[in-house]
């Protein structure tokens, strides 16, 4: 029982309770504050398990612009009256029903599956190519993101480029109208 | 499976559970905001769980943390766009209830 046990559990009450009530808040802004919540702590999961660098990326680009910009759709869109207001639909009871009958299906498998055995036969642990040793996590990663991964690298950039030309398109008042 | 030491069964548990709350997000909130915030929690769960692969089964290995970084490129090009289509059907239909927006269903 280390350190990093008792902060992984931590992490993970913290994570859970603010999960539940970002989905179950009657308020659609105090949702948002819960999910920067759940974001910043999954951030500190990344550094539980050694990869810093994703947990900075987590922390910039999650809680940093993405909570910010549903903060402002949220401001954009928010109807005064209706506050008080149930925010979830007729459907409460069977989404129960449906999440526990999934992970009371998932969550026994993940326990009792034997993870220490080898891999499958044709999985090749070796794709580490361009990991130099010595080096930190952030310079393995660039390294990795320009030499085993240069065309994913590539696609999610240009995928990037298209989803901001569509969010323009989309959101702009129409020219004609 | 114990509770000390942590490995890879209490990530992919937790990962289990954060997934399966998105799913109850997406399916019971009426908001569309709500809807797009609740599937940041599933592509969260997705993720913890390529990176917790990536450190207890190959640590010598990056993909798992690139894939992340993909995941999470690709899920704020997501959040702009779905961001931008609330916009647009706040403007045309005042309200931003998914049950209000039904101009598809027959």
């Amino acid at each position: 029982m280390s350190i990093q046990d008792i902060f992984f559990y931590i992490l993970a009450a913290v994570i859970v309770l603010s999960a539940l009530r970002m989905v179950t808040s009657r308020s659609i802004f105090h949702s948002a504050a819960f999910l920067a919540v759940v974001l910043s702590l999954v951030g500190g999961l990344y550094l539980l398990m050694q990869a810093e660098f994703l947990a900075a990326v987590q922390i910039l680009v999650y809680v940093g612009a993405v909570v910010i910009l549903i903060i402002f759709a949220i401001m954009l869109t928010s109807q005064i009256g209706n506050l008080g207001q149930s925010q979830s639909n007729k459907l409460s009871l069977p989404a129960v029903a449906a999440c526990l009958l999934f992970l009371a299906v998932l969550v026994p498998m993940l326990v009792k599956h034997p993870w220490d055995q080898p891999a499958v036969v044709g999985a090749n642990p070796s794709t580490s190519s361009g990991l130099v040793a010595g080096a930190t996590n952030i310079q393995n990663i660039g390294t990795a993101l320009m030499t085993t991964f240069t065309f994913p690298f590539e696609l999610v950039s240009l995928a990037l480029l298209v989803a901001l030309v569509g969010a323009i398109v989309i959101a702009r008042k129409d020219p004609e109208a | 499976m114990s509770l000390f030491p942590v490995g890879l069964e209490h990530y992919l548990v937790l990962s289990a559970i954060l997934f399966a709350v998105g799913i109850f997000g997406v399916v019971t909130r009426r908001n569309a905001v709500g809807v797009l915030m609740s599937t940041e929690l599933i592509l969260n769960a997705v993720n913890i769980n390529f990176v917790a692969f990536n450190h207890f089964r190959h640590p010598a290995a990056l993909a798992g943390q690139a894939f992340a970084i993909f995941v999470i490129t690709l899920a704020a090009a997501e959040a702009s766009v779905g961001m931008a289509l609330v916009v647009s059907i706040f403007r045309s239909r005042r309200s931003v209830e998914i049950e209000d927006v039904n101009i598809l269903k027959w």
